[in-house]
């Protein structure tokens, strides 16, 4: 029975942390799907949102849901403004220049926070104060429970806005083809900023999520929510929604099952390690297109 | 050989360089005009020059993105670091030349054991996969025992301050020049047709993987070496000392020489390397000019503003011809 309970709580502890994962995973998606190119400042969206946050709650005295909305418009804000400074003028560019181009701005986003708040790790007490529920002899914390409910709240929300939406539809034809699109009267360029709005709002989303449960600031902390929403997009099949949904649910339970039943340490290394069999075995992941490249 | 290279005119030109370039430190360093400061620089800037030079035959002439060099080059300094920590039996030259080889070799061993798997990957994926396994390094390092975990190594023979440069220079020339041969080889330029069209090299015959694993593991040998300098430099080692950070300084010294050029490389290399130690008021602010060096050149590479500003000079070029 104890040996059930423990496995339980482990999938209920790898459900939180997928879900966060798959929210962070569904930005790097839509993006890639939109600009063919992945955003690798999108971890540090979500360390942004944290240092907002806790600048409107702690800083301002903010009441909490107000300063929840503003962080998460502002974040979103930032995402666009972005892709307009850093990534439209390179849109034509080859690959390369984009890819040092998303470390740039990664690397301006870590030290710019370094520089205003300091390099010292910020303790940052959680926000959601929800006592913890009891269901026989499991408990459920009440981060848990916002966490899941919120994800799936905003799962729900984007599947409804990518497939009933006109806006929702001129992103999946741009994802298509972008030139057809253009042809077809869509507006190329508000599409892609409405993209990056859309996939900062989440990452700002998952980031306030991710600070309630650790609890302490530092400018590196979006790095690895960031590299493991990565591995779990191409999990699930980068530029396929439904994929990063579930790549990021699935990354989550493995890294909470090796983290109780084979090493804390080694953790990190098994996600890697998924990255690299995912991408030798099978590249498009598990809900991903295969695409033939033609010279 | 030594006939073609006084026949061609660059190459002599290189030479010379490259010879008052080392008199003129021999000379500022034995008259004691540089500062204490400046001589401590002095094998720190060869260590980068190494680097960005080897971190350029992969972005600039692969045209591939690698953000695990620091990786690389902690393992050479390891590897040299235990060697003549142990070996404290053998004289020091002995044993700083086998810390060299083995630390090069160690590096290469990984280089090919990485490189294998994962240069079937191309682009993002690549760049990512590096990041992770230079991160996975870093924490294997930090929780082994035999290198001392967090706390790291400490009183390394200096078998390599500015006292051995000539040592050192004569090293980083040989790699300089390995490199520049490759790329003006047969080899180098079945590298840069990767570079240029994948697709199209690979149906010309080429065989991409091999070429892509012989870049990689040059470049990995070549960091693990500049390691084992750096390492018999300091005295000290610390994982953290191998971080993201690291790689992206090289990644910057790349980008500014201008991706693909050797030369420009190496003066980013020294340029960023003595620049800091000038302005050691702007340190807190380093890391955020990286950022914005690397974004406004990649910016300024593909924007009209350039093809404008070179368009122009080649057609007062042009009309100077005529």
């Amino acid at each position: 029975m104890n040996v059930l309970n423990s496995i339980i709580e482990q999938l209920i502890n790898g459900l939180r942390t997928g879900s966060i994962y798959a929210l962070i995973a569904l930005g790097y998606t839509m993006v890639y799907g939109i600009a063919k190119m992945i955003n690798f400042a999108h971890g540090d969206i979500i360390m942004v949102g944290a240092y907002v946050l806790y600048l409107f709650v702690t800083l301002l005295h903010i009441p909490v849901i107000p300063a929840v909305l503003i962080t998460i418009l502002s974040c979103a804000v930032i995402g666009v403004v972005i892709e307009k400074v850093a990534y439209k003028p390179l849109r034509k560019a080859q690959p390369l220049a984009v890819l040092i181009t998303a470390i740039g701005v990664s690397f301006f986003l870590q030290n710019l926070i370094q520089i205003i708040f300091g390099a010292t790790p910020i303790p940052f007490g959680s926000i959601i104060n929800i006592p913890a529920i009891r269901l026989g002899s499991i408990t459920i914390s009440g981060i848990t429970i916002v966490t899941l409910s919120v994800t799936t709240i905003c799962m729900i929300a984007l599947t409804w806005f990518i497939n009933k939406t006109r806006a929702g539809r001129a992103m999946r034809a741009v994802s298509e083809d972008k030139g057809a699109a253009e042809l077809m009267g869509i507006n190329v360029n508000g599409t892609i900023s409405l993209t990056f709005f859309i996939g900062s709002a989440l990452a700002a989303v998952a980031g306030i999520l991710f600070i309630c449960q650790y609890e302490s600031l530092k400018p590196t902390l979006g790095a690895l929510p960031g590299i493991k929403a990565f591995v779990a997009a191409v999990l699930g099949g980068i530029g396929s929604i439904p994929g990063a949904m579930l790549g990021g649910i699935l990354l989550g339970l493995i890294e909470s099952l090796s983290k109780a039943y084979i090493s804390t340490q080694l953790s990190d290394a098994i996600v890697f390690g998924v990255l690299v069999i995912v991408l030798l075995v099978k590249p498009t992941g598990l809900l991903g297109k295969q695409r033939r490249e033609k010279v | 050989m030594i006939q073609r290279l006084f026949k061609n005119k660059s190459a002599m030109i290189s030479l010379l360089v490259t010879i008052v370039i080392y008199i003129l430190v021999i000379v500022l360093v034995s008259a004691g005009l540089l500062s204490r400061q400046l001589t401590s620089i002095i094998i720190p800037v060869c260590v980068n020059v190494m680097l960005a030079v080897s971190l350029c035959l992969i972005v600039g002439f692969l045209g591939e993105l690698t953000l695990g060099h620091a990786g690389f080059m902690s393992i050479g300094a390891y590897t040299g670091a235990l060697i003549t920590l142990n070996a404290t039996a053998l004289p020091a030259p002995v044993s700083f030349g086998l810390a060299l080889i083995a630390g090069g070799l160690v590096a290469g061993i990984f280089g090919v054991l990485i490189g294998v798997p994962v240069l079937r990957l191309r682009g993002d994926y690549l760049a990512i996969v590096t990041l992770g396994f230079g991160e996975i390094i870093k924490s294997i390092i930090n929780s082994l025992k035999l290198t001392n975990g967090a706390a790291g190594l400490s009183d390394i023979p200096k078998y390599a301050t500015y006292k051995q440069f000539t040592l050192v220079y004569i090293i980083m020339i040989l790699m300089i020049l390995l490199i520049t041969n490759l790329v003006n080889s047969r080899h180098g330029r079945a590298i840069s047709s990767i570079r240029d069209n994948y697709i199209a090299a690979e149906a010309t015959g080429i065989p991409v993987s091999k070429f892509k694993v012989i870049a990689f593991v040059i470049s990995a040998v070549f960091a693990g070496i500049s390691g084992v300098i750096y390492a018999h430099n300091v005295g000290i080692l610390k994982p953290g000392n191998f971080d993201y950070n690291r790689s992206i300084e090289v990644l910057v010294m790349v980008v500014l020489g201008g991706m693909g050029n050797i030369k420009g490389s190496i003066i980013a290399a020294v340029i960023l390397t003595l620049l800091p130690e000038v302005l050691r008021g702007l340190d807190d602010y380093r890391m955020l000019m990286y950022a914005i060096v690397l974004i406004t050149m990649m910016i300024f590479n593909n924007s009209t503003l350039k093809n404008r500003m070179f368009k122009r000079k080649s057609k007062a070029v042009e009309k100077e011809g005529a």
